[in-house]
């Protein structure tokens, strides 16, 4: 084994060279090995009062796996993570790590903290190339729950009850599993078949049936469920799935995409490979208006897809949404930041289609309840950049399908449904819910702790109904 | 998988499929569509729902082979499974939420282009069991084109053929037939015109002159057909709507086509290199002027 030259830093991770990345789908990032696992492992001092798990939203025994992977026993570091995690090598990929786990982790304050994600990464991968599983029920309980949606909320939540024992089926509107994991995230952040659907065929190893095209509001409602399917409660995980466009004019021209319809047709329709019967617009020029992490995976799509990518963003590098990772993955591939710019108009061609998007320079003023910089326009400042697709990555909000057709179910003023915290309960008895349907968009990892949440409060409702 | 019962080809590249859909049979209604998926590789195919079986869980859709996924479909047999069918989506026809009594008032005509003619069957069909009796005007490019004309002619009040080439019934386009109507003394409260983008943007402009409320389903770009990305946006009374969820029903006086028209050509290129793909295979290398 290596011994780490500096304790202080982590083992660095291997890349995919930023040149030839641009120019492919394949993972960015190319995960640890072993050694290097094992090496990075060995930083981790065991805390007694481990901050680092108060840091990660489903609570896993951070320190406990860690030891495990020290000491090489893999396996058992795997049966760890899956008490907590239904979906450890998505986490290990996606999930903020900075803000949670390791900003919490105790060697942080002097150094790097230790490389939690990566190494619940490498877990998750080397269980998954070895054919291990997680442990499922010892037996079932006779009872039945439906979970809207199978996004990270509603695979954890149907992981955790299927593990309880609760006959346990998921009703997915598109045609595949995953929700924003299979839609959103692109192949390059995380591979699809090989980490999103196995991570799926191993939550279904544990009892748990999907049925896809079913369109909740639609299809069936949650009435019909608990009334004529026989369900004993509903945990509804359907996301926040509705895009926003910002009504300037020149939004209808056409090469105006939404970041959902752009990153739908690349990541769950195939588009970015030649061969694919869906189509998807190859520009030239593409601007992505929005500095958050769908943005940089609507741009670094459109880098692959052979364009020059501007991120077109209001405010200043300091206050974009996105992950520091994903932001310096986006600059070393070559994605152009225009800051502190706001389009006003998109400007389209005689026959309709955008050939660019009048902008106005800004610049930052007070702070605003948020408490970030208010952007204020420069007077005078009217500009334009030429582009011949525009991508709106403004953020998204829940579809207001599922809380319509439900009778005595309560929203606030955003369509989100109101729920609390602790176990997801609604305003109608039995039924749950959890994720961005709750909170508005949010992270992978919040969204699966709410799932955990939903699945405790219905666990406890049944067991006392 | 989702088995198809039965095809028929109505006319020239035109076909009609009996689909195994339990779900969608229970809920749906006139108005609304369905998505397909041929296979694993396929798009998602928007389709209007034609007709439907509550008891035998039946769905019955209409498609003409435009591109490289319609044409794929119309390859499958009688027994064969389609991998995904979704729905019912969209929002139905306004009528259906009407009271009778206010709707056995109204005098309505349909307005049916070319194989738009399969979702107007559903609601002719719908009224027809409600009692009520509506007028329908049928248009086909040429007589080979017509479908659904017997069908339709048993659930019609009055059922009017007209052919571009005057091959076959009355001669001309939809819009002369719905003025001479009025002309002889017709009474209409509504219209509701589905077809062509084109032939719905003239109807509308016809309705408008004579004063004829008139509803329009759209038939934009669509993904996923639930709301989640916009591709089907239009631009209805200056306000942006999702014709999959808002729709695909407008109010046909306050629709931009021109935008509309517009926004439908945006694959038009990649579509057609995709049929040329699909026919040449791998000897199709471009050539065609169209492709990249």
């Amino acid at each position: 084994m290596v011994i780490s030259m500096d304790v202080l830093k982590k083992v660095p991770v291997r890349e995919q060279d930023a040149k030839v990345r641009a120019a492919n789908f394949e993972e960015v990032c190319l995960g640890y090995n072993k050694e290097e696992a094992m090496e990075e492992a060995g930083r981790c001092i065991n805390c007694k009062n481990a901050q680092c798990v108060k840091g990660c939203p489903v609570a896993i025994d951070i320190p406990g796996f860690i030891e495990k992977v020290k000491g090489g026993d893999i396996e058992a570091a795997y049966q760890v993570i899956s008490e907590a995690s239904a979906l450890p090598a998505v986490c290990g990929r996606v999930c903020p790590q900075e803000s949670q786990c390791e900003g919490k982790c105790i060697r942080g304050i002097k150094g790097e903290p230790v490389s939690i994600g990566k190494l619940e990464r490498f877990v998750a991968d080397w269980a998954r190339e070895n054919g291990i599983k997680p442990v499922g029920a010892e037996k079932k309980n006779g009872k039945k729950v439906a979970v809207i949606g199978s996004g990270p909320a509603g695979l954890t939540c149907a992981g955790d009850l299927a593990k309880m024992g609760y006959e346990v089926t998921i009703f997915e509107a598109l045609h595949e599993p995953g929700g924003v994991l299979v839609y959103g995230i692109p192949e390059f952040r995380l591979p699809k078949e090989d980490v999103v659907a196995k991570e799926i065929e191993n939550v279904k190893s544990l009892g748990v049936t999907i049925e896809t095209n079913v369109v909740v509001g639609k299809s069936v409602t949650i009435d019909e469920l608990l009334e004529e399917e026989g369900f004993d409660a509903v945990f509804i995980g359907s996301g926040a799935g509705l895009p926003k466009f910002m009504g300037i004019p020149g939004e209808q021209a056409n090469g105006v995409f939404s970041a959902n319809e752009y990153l739908t047709r690349s990541n769950l329709m195939k588009a970015f490979q030649e061969e694919a019967s869906t189509p998807i617009m190859r520009g030239k020029k593409v601007a992505v208006v929005g500095g958050g992490n769908v943005a940089m995976d609507a741009a670094r799509t459109a880098l692959r897809l052979g364009a020059e990518v501007h991120i077109v963003y209001r405010r200043s590098e300091e206050e974009l949404p996105a992950r520091v990772e994903e932001v310096h993955h986006a600059k070393e591939e070559g994605i152009i930041f225009d800051l502190l710019t706001n389009p006003v108009e998109i400007l389209a061609d005689e026959n309709g289609w955008v050939c660019g998007m009048k902008c106005v320079r800004m610049e930052l003023g007070e702070p605003d309840e948020s408490g970030r910089r208010r952007p204020v326009v420069k007077p005078d400042s009217e500009f334009i950049i030429e582009a011949d697709t525009v991508i709106m990555s403004l953020g998204t909000s829940p579809n207001p399908l599922i809380s319509a057709t439900t009778s005595g179910l309560e929203t606030n003023k955003w369509k989100c449904i109101v729920a609390d915290e602790e176990f997801g309960k609604t305003t109608k008895e039995g039924v749950y819910a959890g994720g961005d349907a709750v909170t508005g968009a949010a992270t992978v990892i919040l969204a699966m702790g709410a799932g955990k949440a939903g699945a405790k409060g219905i666990d406890k409702y049944l067991k006392n109904k | 998988m989702y088995k198809i019962l039965e095809v028929k080809e109505l006319a020239a590249n035109i076909y009609l499929m009996e689909v195994e859909a339990k779900r969608i049979a229970k809920r749906c209604e006139p108005g609304q569509f369905i998505i397909v998926r041929t296979d694993e590789e396929g798009e998602r195919i928007p389709l209007t729902i034609c007709d439907y079986d509550r008891e035998k869980g039946t769905v019955t859709i209409v498609f003409q082979t435009v591109g490289a996924g319609t044409v794929r479909m119309a390859e499958l047999k009688a027994g064969d499974c389609f991998h995904d069918f979704v729905g019912p989506l969209g929002c139905p026809s306004e009528f259906v939420h009407e009271s009778l009594e206010e709707l056995k008032k109204k005098s309505i005509l349909f307005v049916a282009g070319g194989v738009g003619t399969a979702p107007v069957y559903p609601q002719v069909k719908w009224l027809k069991e409600k009692g009520i009796e509506a007028d329908v005007i049928v248009g086909a490019k040429t007589k080979d084109l017509l479908i659904l004309e017997k069908e339709m002619s048993e659930v019609a009040g009055n059922l009017y053929v007209t052919t571009d080439d005057g091959s076959y019934g009355r001669s001309g386009m939809v819009t002369q037939t719905i003025k001479d109507l009025v002309e002889e003394g017709k009474h209409y409260d509504v219209c509701v015109a589905i077809g062509p983008m084109i032939m719905m943007k003239f109807v509308c402009k016809m309705t408008e002159e004579l004063g004829i409320p008139t509803v329009v389903s759209l038939n934009p770009i669509m993904v996923d057909g639930t709301g989640m990305c916009g591709a089907c946006r239009v631009t209805v009374d200056g306000e942006v709507k999702f014709a999959c969820v808002d729709g695909p029903e407008f109010d046909g006086h306050k629709v931009d086509f021109d935008q509309a028209m517009k926004r439908q050509q945006m694959y038009k290129t990649a579509e057609g290199r995709a049929v040329l793909k699909e026919k040449e295979g791998s000897t199709h290398h471009g050539g065609c002027g169209n492709c990249g």
